[in-house]
């Protein structure tokens, strides 16, 4: 990496943070890319397909992923957080601190033998498949993860927690390359850049703030992204449809869950959830042919290029949209039943569900709070980052140089997402050029 | 008569509802009879004019609230239904029975018209402890213990009341209470859509609650427990629900049960609980009355599928008391009971006279009286409290009764 250049700090490495990253890198500008999990790749990676032309999203995804690992003008810090940043003049000096993996990642070959033999194995919730299997206390979130290099989990692993993992440790004897090292301690980088790019995605709202949908109460309701990880070819159920190890026959999805819901206190329409559950739809007949599918909706929302479209396509593949939020989820016998009211029937109807997926809300991070500090952001009331212009500066901020994409500033879908780091690379590369243009070579 | 639309439309923000049918969806009424509060919102929206008389499902309502509860857009339907129930109320065009009820209060001080001087009959065979707490309002007591219309006057109702006098008194709290110079609390009122005798009383009530000057107040009944928490503004008084006062006082140490609801030996009961629309779904007290039942000796909590924030309206609230609706075969409270059956619950617990009422109802209609018994929490408190207690259960759950 040229470090005399002058460079850009990226914060998260989902898609935006990736895309980003890539166009500066190579535009010749060094770029710090900054992730907090072991991995890059963020929520994307969690997907199955993407919507409206269906590609698979890891298969379009992985090759970016790939990309920021070896870039030459990429210095890729996961497993990293932003410490401290102190802006001087045109300059901020930013301290990251890599946390301490126990995994020395320059000697680890990813062979895995380490996650076999641990004695936590298939015992650890892996966050990355939704609770849906489970783990290691060494691992990687998942197979295509870059770098593709082991962690161990700090409150899981048995050494670190208890200080005590039987006679010997179990992932050491197993490692073949000698990576393990539990002296390591986090370690400070300090390094000074031109522009920041935040890019740190989102959550999404906890479904039992809800609580009349009963998730949590039954394992046949779940989320979006639950579903995402059981229709994923490479996830746990290696992409067939499984609820309590059958498949479903009447699969109800639930839109606006938590959206559009002032009671809640998400005011704003999410705007991926509207083609996520069309989808979800489509994966659903395609991978049970039989199924009997409703979607409820209060509205359809299929703005963007070839939604509509996708959205008439998903319709003629016998799903059945009908029109009311519902209100209530419970069981009777085997079956759930949905509670609604078909507003187009105007009639109180109960629809049976051997699944039902809520589309839950996209909700600012809980640490946004810390993010803001940290950099001297302003938020909107909404909890996200706010822009500097809605309209004329959507990536700028209130602190200068520092820009915003993605899903921290507003709930977005992947083309928008890709959009705005686009944008956000663009206007920081103009701050890196000017900048390189005033130090004399 | 025809209902000018624009003004209540714009009085309670209809304007706001998306017509996303959740609060008809989530209605427990809508599946039996023709009330569609979405629909009602759309038409009071859409037509300058509405026949309101034509709309007799208004007196199907419960007031449950589960509307107001799930709606996104923070539409408050149900009090469209008060305000459309208020426009018949006004010009009197009401059923009978919610014409009696409204004038037994205006009278008498209660929905059955029973004399005001009887309002003390509850308390037979305590009639020492209610004078010293009577005594102790006149003289300004902590605690002001509210018993409520039904469980005065109602036999079935009142050993929850004696029961609950009997606790604060084994607590030695200072607790006062009214005797016959407590009226009603409107709550029910209001539902009924009578707002000039509801804020009547509520003044009159309001006054008399701060000459006394109690720091805290507590119900028998849930509804009462709602409209002096949540509509009297009673400013500096802590309202509670005898649930949330004794899961307190069992947290702390200090409620105890020396006996249990059963026999020594023998299994403990298997208690399911109800939860009363009025404290869960629009007071959010769930896990209060669920501590206590923990907390009893003899014990076995179940839960039904519909609980907490999903429970079923025993169909008592809103007025419905007094107002059969336009569906009698289908009660709720029918197949909340087969639901508390379903359990394999030997007792069915709730927290409100009229759950009591309505269940214990649906028990004997459903021919289930030989396995499910239903009780008020502050019955099984009560039977708990005494030593060797357990036996009681099968005879009688109140021992002063038997005298």
């Amino acid at each position: 990496m040229e470090r005399q250049k002058p460079a850009a700090l990226i914060v998260g490495a989902g898609i935006a943070g990736i895309q980003a990253a890539l166009d500066i890198a190579n535009a010749g500008f060094p770029v710090y890319l900054v992730e907090r999990e072991p991995s890059v790749g963020g929520r994307m990676a969690q997907l199955d397909k993407t919507f409206p032309t269906l590609d698979c999203s890891s298969c379009i995804l992985t090759p970016k992923m790939v990309d920021v690992g070896q870039h030459p003008n990429i210095e890729l810090m996961t497993y990293s957080e932003v410490e401290s940043v102190e802006k001087d003049g045109d300059v901020f000096h930013v301290r990251v601190r890599k946390k301490p993996r126990y995994v020395d990642i320059d000697v680890c070959k990813g062979c895995g033998d380490c996650a076999e033999a641990c004695r936590m194995k298939g015992r650890i919730t892996s966050d990355f498949d939704e609770g849906i299997t489970n783990r290691s206390a060494i691992y990687v979130p998942f197979p295509q993860a870059v770098p593709l290099k082991y962690t161990i989990d700090p409150d899981a692993c048995l050494y670190l927690t208890r200080g005590v993992c039987g006679r010997t440790f179990k992932c050491k004897d197993a490692c073949p390359a000698g990576a393990i090292d539990f002296e390591q301690e986090a370690e400070f980088v300090d390094v000074d850049v031109r522009a920041i790019i935040v890019a740190t995605g989102f959550d999404l709202i906890d479904p039992e703030t809800k609580p009349e949908y009963a998730y949590g109460v039954y394992p046949k309701v779940m989320t979006g992204i639950e579903f995402e990880r059981l229709s994923d070819a490479s996830g746990p159920t290696k992409g067939e449809i499984l609820v309590d190890g059958e498949k479903p026959q009447d699969v109800v999805f639930v839109k606006c869950v938590g959206s559009r819901d002032p009671h809640t206190g998400v005011p704003y329409c999410s705007r991926v959830c509207c083609m996520y559950t069309a989808k979800h739809a489509h994966l659903v007949r395609e991978k049970v042919p039989d199924a009997n599918i409703t979607v409820f909706y209060m509205d359809v929302r299929a703005f963007g290029k070839g939604y509509e479209e996708f959205y008439d396509r998903v319709r003629h593949e016998r799903v059945t949209y009908r029109r009311g939020e519902p209100s209530e989820i419970y069981r009777k016998g085997d079956k759930l039943v949905v509670l609604a009211e078909d507003t187009t029937l105007g009639e109180p109807v109960e629809v049976e569900a051997d699944l039902v997926v809520l589309a839950t809300a996209i909700v600012p991070r809980t640490d946004m709070t810390d993010v803001a500090e940290l950099l001297g952001m302003e938020r909107s009331p909404d909890g996200f980052f706010q822009e500097a212009d809605a309209k004329l500066r959507p990536v700028d901020t209130n602190v200068e140089n520092i820009f915003v994409a993605g899903c921290c500033q507003s709930p977005k879908d992947i083309p928008d997402t890709v959009s705005e780091a686009k944008a956000a690379a663009s206007s920081a590369l103009r701050v890196l050029v000017r900048a390189r243009e005033a130090v004399p070579a | 008569m025809a209902l000018k639309t624009a003004k209540m439309a714009e009085q309670l923000e209809l304007f706001g509802c998306i017509q996303c049918g959740k609060c008809t969806g989530g209605c427990p009424v809508a599946r039996k009879t023709t009330l569609n509060i979405r629909s009602l919102i759309y038409h009071m929206l859409v037509d300058s004019d509405m026949d309101v008389d034509s709309h007799q499902e208004l007196w199907d309502c419960t007031a449950c609230f589960t509307c107001v509860e799930r709606c996104p857009k923070d539409v408050e339907p149900a009090e469209l239904v008060i305000s459309l129930r208020g426009e018949l109320v006004e010009s009197g065009r009401v059923p009978e029975t919610v014409g009696t009820a409204l004038m037994g209060i205006f009278r008498q001080g209660n929905p059955s018209g029973m004399a005001r001087q009887d309002r003390e009959l509850w308390a037979e065979g305590m009639e020492e402890s209610l004078e010293e707490a009577k005594q102790a309002a006149k003289e300004g007591c902590d605690l002001l213990y509210f018993v409520g219309c039904i469980p005065s006057y109602d036999q079935r109702i009142q050993p929850v009341a004696r029961a609950l006098l009997r606790t604060f008194e084994n607590l030695g709290l200072d607790v006062g209470t009214l005797g016959t110079e407590e009226s009603c609390c409107g709550n029910e009122v209001r539902r009924m859509g009578e707002v000039g005798l509801f804020e009547m009383l509520a003044e009159e009530n309001g006054e008399l609650f701060r000459s006394i000057g109690a720091g805290e107040m507590v119900t028998t009944s849930p509804h009462c427990f709602n409209t002096f928490k949540n509509e009297y503004g009673l400013d500096g008084v802590d309202v509670m629900h005898y649930t949330q006062l004794l899961a307190g006082l069992i947290e702390k140490g200090e409620l105890t049960f020396p006996g249990s609801v059963v026999p020594e030996g023998e299994d403990k009961k298997v208690v399911t609980y109800h939860d009363p629309c009025f404290l869960g779904k629009q007071n959010q007290i769930y896990e209060e009355p669920r501590a206590i039942l923990e907390a009893i000796p003899g014990v076995k909590l179940v839960e039904m599928d519909r609980n907490r924030e999903r429970s079923l309206c025993c169909e008592g609230g809103g007025g419905r008391m007094w107002v059969e609706g336009t569906n009698l075969e289908e009660r709720l409270a029918f197949q909340r009971v087969e639901e508390a059956a379903e359990t394999g619950a030997e007792i069915l617990a709730v927290a409100c006279p009229f759950c009591l009422l309505t269940l214990e109802d649906a028990v004997k209609v459903k021919g289930l009286d030989e396995q499910l018994q239903v009780m008020d929490i502050m019955e099984l408190v009560d039977l708990a409290s005494k030593e060797d207690s357990g036996a009681d259960l099968e005879a009688d759950s109140e021992a002063d009764l038997e005298a």
